[in-house]
């Protein structure tokens, strides 16, 4: 089993306002991106995020070899909860998924 | 056509000097800049302040204020002092008064406010014309009462009122990232669609090409779509970069809701012109029934002092979690005991950095540190008594043994106190939409004649 990180070009992670996370997968060719198409099940990135699948919106972006996810912050941006006010280290959270 | 020409993602981010002489070389119609976001957190529309120094503000504006008397065409910017609530608008307004009397030229200043009286919202917050967007939090009056700030985001509509009064200088309160660009392609007849695809590209600046930190690019939108040119040497776009853009902090990258309807771009066709420009077109606007501004509202909610200590036995380092758990118990109870606490009037966290402090409970590796930051935080509702609570919980952080036979273990503190006041903390309220009859009815307008 591999992890998504070793798998792609780079994955960002970053607010898309206060309330919402989203996560983009950049998979850096038209194989990776049919490979992490495929292989990456919406299930694996909700149960990363304590979610359920329908919580989740998915992109899957070919003209980009893109995948994208966008979700309920894990807690509201700057919310005392709140561990990461840019959302910028959850990219590493999806990283370690094994495909 | 109209140009419009974009100096950098927010001012206070600095932009490329010979790059934006190149803009002011092609003429623009306008000089469009973004002031703020939300991205900083609920702080600065909290206490309506900006996130950025003063002094960089000022630099950068002053020169953007030299480019505007060059070029002679307006300079607008949206959602001044980061947050766009009145007072961070004023402090824009202090500082241009202060540059167009250092530069001794007479300005005419529209400045447009986005504020709201939190009592009044409060009072039409459930009467059908408030509508909670897509995980907003509950809401109810009073949450919305105790709000430091409500500001509403104003679209082209606004914008477009304020270029009306002639202003060399338009200040922006709160704005949509991509109004502020949109305005006047829209105003002039441009695509509609490419209008607001070319602003929401255009709304960070060089982020949608190569070398993204040299800011400066310049937009010409026309009756099809927009044409889009980084100007900083190096500094080139392509259909990937461009396209790409549609990811950024966005959750749908084809759709973007704005004022008065929604743009489309799942039907765009990016196309290469040259090396550094690309074309875009088939973007789609599309109106909506009901004209609605999106509301953004901080109250405060307590107060923090925090406190860190640094483990670098191997033992503590082993079982920081454990320790860490012991301590919140110990102090926690402490609290209830001596301060006649109950547990909903405080919260002490420590959070082990280099452990799980990024992700808590959601955590899969395995933590295996050879030192670990325990960061404690505690949070109250008056600072007397997150102060009060951080000096309890001091002398755990620096001496709590994990067993009762060991002798008396001592941590490093990074200072002295240990104990760091952050004051009052605030925390987002809304993610609503309001309806309005009038797209001014709830923005404010004033001209004003500097120097």
């Amino acid at each position: 089993m591999a992890k998504l990180r070793d798998e792609v070009l780079k994955i960002r992670s970053k607010n898309a306002g206060p309330f919402w996370l989203t996560v983009d997968i950049f998979c850096g060719s038209p194989e990776a991106y049919r490979m992490v198409k495929s292989r990456l099940h919406t299930a694996q990135v909700a149960e990363a995020f304590a979610l359920t699948t329908n919580q989740l919106k998915r992109f899957d972006i070919e003209d980009l070899s893109v995948v994208k996810f966008s979700l309920p912050r894990p807690a509201v941006q700057g919310s005392i909860e709140d561990r990461d006010m840019h959302g910028a280290s959850y990219a590493a959270l999806l990283g370690e998924l094994e495909i | 056509m109209v140009k419009v020409l974009v100096p950098s993602g927010a001012l206070g981010l600095n932009y490329d000097k010979e790059a934006l002489a190149r803009g002011i070389a092609a003429k623009p119609d306008i000089i469009a800049i973004d002031g703020g976001s939300t991205d900083s957190g609920p702080h600065y529309l909290g206490r309506g302040v900006s996130k950025y120094a003063r002094s960089s503000t000022k630099i950068e504006w002053a020169g953007l204020m030299e480019a505007r008397a060059e070029a002679d065409c307006p300079l607008l910017i949206g959602t001044a002092g980061t947050c766009g609530a009145d007072s961070a608008v004023d402090w824009m307004l202090d500082i241009t008064r202060e540059i167009a009397k250092e530069q001794g030229s007479p300005v005419k200043v529209a400045v447009l406010r986005s504020g709201q009286d939190p009592e009044k919202i409060a009072k039409i917050y459930g009467n059908g014309r408030i509508e909670a967007l897509p995980n907003a939090p509950d809401v109810m009056p009073d949450d919305i009462r105790a709000c430091t700030n409500v500001v509403a985001l104003a679209g082209a509509e606004q914008v477009q009122a304020a270029l009306d009064t002639g202003a060399d200088i338009v200040i922006a309160g709160r704005a949509t990232d991509t109004a502020i660009i949109s305005a006047l392609p829209l105003q002039r007849g441009c695509h509609s669609g490419g209008a607001w695809h070319g602003a929401k590209i255009g709304e960070c600046g060089a982020l949608c090409a190569t070398n993204p930190q040299s800011g400066v690019i310049l937009i010409e939108f026309d009756a099809e779509g927009f044409t889009v040119t980084p100007l900083a040497d190096g500094a080139q776009a392509s259909p990937h970069t461009v396209s790409a853009h549609m990811l950024y902090e966005n959750s749908d990258p084809f759709i973007l809701y704005e004022p008065g309807g929604h743009l489309d771009v799942t039907g765009a066709k990016y196309e290469a012109l040259d090396e550094t420009s690309v074309r875009v077109t088939g973007s789609e606007w599309v109106p909506s029934e009901r004209y609605t501004v999106k509301l953004e509202g901080a109250r405060p909610a307590g107060f923090q002092t925090v406190l860190m200590a640094l483990l670098r036995d191997p033992n503590y380092v082993e079982n920081a979690q454990l320790w860490a758990n012991d301590i919140i118990a110990k102090c926690s109870a402490k609290a209830r005991d001596r301060l006649g606490l109950s547990d909903d009037e405080f919260r002490i966290e420590i959070r082990l950095i280099g452990h799980t402090a990024s992700f808590g409970p959601l955590e899969t590796a395995v933590p295996n540190p050879h030192e670990i930051g325990a960061l404690g935080i505690v949070t109250a509702k008056t600072e007397a008594l997150s102060n009060e609570i951080g000096k309890l919980l001091n002398p755990y952080l620096l001496h709590h043994p994990l067993t009762q036979g060991e002798e008396q273990p001592t941590f490093a503190f990074l200072f002295s106190p240990a104990e760091m006041p952050r004051g009052q903390i605030y925390e987002f309220a809304l993610n609503h939409v309001m309806a309005l009859d009038d797209p001014m009815e709830a923005f404010r307008l004033e001209v004003i004649d500097l120097g």
